[in-house]
């Protein structure tokens, strides 16, 4: 048989020799390339310059509550899951001005921040991830409230993503139907193999870059290689979380014993909520000078699990660890449909890993569905 | 006319003052905007009262000071307490676990010239504060927020949720979880803008406990870390050990009988 059948037809090949040119390609065309580093002790995105920025030859081992890397047995470039950052990190910045205000003379006069967006090419994004960010594209963008500072980032972003070639014990994607392959939301998509990438293209941006870069026409054999990376990741994949009647099963349980035991081991550090790539609070506060003639209104990441979020004249809306926990997992796996139209959890597993105390929304989910009362989803 | 500002010193290294000495972006605009009438820290030119504000630095470890604090009080219209010391009682109160007759003996070369408290308490325990500002030392950007609310006539603003919100927003890797190393930052208040952790440390709860920390649920963290439990409460008992949240949960944890030799050593 000549050529390639269904999905895989017209994909590249791009050697390892030849990647620094994508890193040059990205730069000549003004973005800046933010992808996976080693720095303080784990797989970060940070901004990469050259292929010796890369983790190459590290992994991440992933538990409820730990997080290693160890060095691998061979020099894969992208070989490890994900880590503690996020992309939001980038997209929705923390801090930001979003406002500038400065009395002359006797008048007020008021200024939207001067924002000039930066310009990104993230390398390195996974399927998780590519779905993360479009739960945080309805958030920012759908319908009337758009965020400019986030429009202005994403808009301008290019996506290369890299589809994983193994599984933490943490990752959970298959469940919530985001990963581990991706198969949208890129411009470009890259398999590793040992001597290079097979690369398949999402947009025209993505096959206008993929046309400068000097790949060949990807061989039977490198399609078969890389269909093999991939399904490694689907068959480590070891957990899952039963979504069917999520939302019905959590907000018909909101009396369950279930969140006292829970609220005894959270520490509502908002670690999970940091590392999500889905939350998207911030608090808004005016941050004058001591004459009280100039005024920036900043915005920064905040957490439902700060005591404070829900302060309202009068005390604290959610005054226990019992209902800000119950607040965050009701959110994420519930109300978050009504608000959105998707669940807010996409499966990467990072809350479960960075909370000091391991805590396992999948567990959690088990425990209020295993003696639930009477509702649907339960048998 | 400009508020009158007095700062008083009691059990302290005085460290918390030098912080608002050390605003040096800020300092003219302070005194342009504050009446310094009583810092002798800074100037010994030394007004009476009364005064619109007091800072207050340092525990009351004395009955001396214990009275001095009811004139201070008496003194102020507004008293806010700056450092570990004025609003947990500050290291000196590991003696309040201890006989410090003992530490008179081991420290004093003429213990009999020495009259103190057997303990060191904070200043709320004594007088009614009107704001707390934590931190050993506290955060200067945090005693100028409070000065401005006081010239804005509005409540400080200082957060109280813990240090890994911090961490986070400046991209700090969590040392406890990609580590293991021990760090008291989920249950400590943020305020000193995450430093240790940055610099590869575990927090050490310079600015006590975060609100409605849930203290034993990080301390069975560390102690499946292998973390024993007196070292546990040792390392509670600090800066801010007699916070009520640490001092509880050290007290819990050493209930046993390494008790007296962990916390001595």
């Amino acid at each position: 048989m000549n050529g390639h059948s269904g999905a895989d037809a017209g994909q590249r090949f791009l050697h390892k020799d030849r990647f620094p040119c994508l890193l040059e390609q990205l730069e000549a065309m003004g973005y800046s390339v933010i992808g996976p580093t080693l720095d303080q002790h784990a797989i970060v995105y940070d901004r990469i310059r050259s292929v010796d920025d890369l983790p190459r030859g590290w992994t991440d081992e992933q538990q409820p509550g730990s997080y290693r890397v160890r060095r691998r047995t061979d020099d894969a470039w992208f070989g490890y899951v994900v880590g503690p950052h996020s992309w939001k990190g980038y997209l929705f910045p923390t801090p930001v001005v979003i406002a500038r205000a400065a009395r002359e003379g006797g008048d007020w006069e008021f200024k939207e921040a001067d924002d000039a967006p930066p310009k990104f090419a993230f390398l390195g994004v996974r399927a998780c991830e590519i779905a993360a960010i479009r739960v945080q594209d309805r958030v920012f963008l759908a319908e009337s409230y758009v965020d400019p500072i986030y429009e202005g980032r994403r808009t301008r972003a290019l996506i290369v993503a890299v589809n994983c070639e193994q599984a933490a014990s943490t990752c959970f994607c298959p469940s919530m139907g985001t990963g581990p392959r991706c198969t949208s939301g890129f411009d470009l998509a890259l398999t590793e193999l040992s001597d290079g990438f097979v690369v398949e293209v999402g947009t025209a941006e993505g096959a206008a870059l993929l046309a400068t870069l000097d790949s060949s026409e990807a061989s039977i054999s490198q399609l078969r290689a890389a269909q093999a990376a991939r399904r490694s990741a689907s068959e480590q994949i070891e957990r899952s979380l039963d979504t069917r009647g999520l939302r019905d099963l959590l907000m018909d349980n909101l009396e369950h014993p279930r969140w006292d035991e829970t609220a005894s081991r959270c520490l509502s550090c908002a670690n999970c909520t940091m590392v999500c790539p889905t939350c998207f609070c911030g608090s808004v506060e005016e941050v004058s000078d001591l004459a009280g003639g100039r005024v920036e209104r900043r915005r920064r990441w905040d957490s439902c699990f700060n005591i404070d979020f829900s302060y309202m004249n009068g005390g604290h809306v959610r005054d226990s660890i019992r209902s800000r926990y119950r607040q965050w997992l009701t959110h994420k796996l519930a109300s978050w449909n009504d608000q959105f139209g998707t669940s807010g959890c996409v499966g990467c597993g990072r809350c479960i890993t960075w909370c000091p105390s391991g805590i396992d929304l999948t567990e959690e989910v088990l425990a209020i569905r295993g003696d639930a009362p009477v509702s649907e989803g339960s048998s | 006319m400009k508020p009158k500002l007095a700062v008083f010193k009691f059990a302290s290294c005085d460290g918390c003052q030098l912080s608002l000495l050390d605003a040096e972006d800020h300092l003219l605009a302070v005194a342009g905007a504050l009446d310094i009438a009583f810092f002798p820290e800074a100037t010994s030119r030394m007004r009476a009262g009364p005064y619109d504000v007091a800072l207050v630095e340092g525990s009351i470890t004395t009955a001396h000071d214990a009275e001095r604090i009811r004139a201070v009080r008496r003194d102020a219209k507004c008293l806010i307490t700056i450092g570990a010391c004025a609003t947990a009682g500050g290291i000196q109160s590991l003696k309040n676990w201890a006989d410090h007759t003992d530490f008179i003996r081991a420290v004093y070369a003429t213990p009999e010239y020495i009259a103190t408290l057997a303990t060191s308490t904070p200043i709320a325990d004594h007088v009614h504060v009107d704001f707390e500002l934590r931190g050993c030392p506290i955060n200067q950007y945090q005693l100028i927020e409070v000065i401005q609310s006081l010239l804005a006539g509005r409540r400080p603003r200082t957060p109280s949720h813990s240090v890994c919100i911090d961490c986070k927003r400046r991209g700090t890797v969590c040392v406890l979880v990609a580590r293991g190393e021990p760090c008291l930052g989920p249950v400590t208040q943020a305020g000193c803008g995450a430093i240790c952790p940055a610099y590869d440390r575990g927090c050490y709860a310079c600015f006590g406990p975060a609100a409605q920390a849930n203290l034993a649920g990080l301390t069975a963290r560390l102690a499946s870390d292998g973390m024993r439990p007196g070292r546990i409460a040792q390392s509670l008992r600090t800066f801010n050990g007699y916070a009520p949240a640490f001092r509880e949960e050290s007290d819990r944890l050493a209930d046993g009988r390494d008790r007296v030799d962990e916390v001595r050593r």
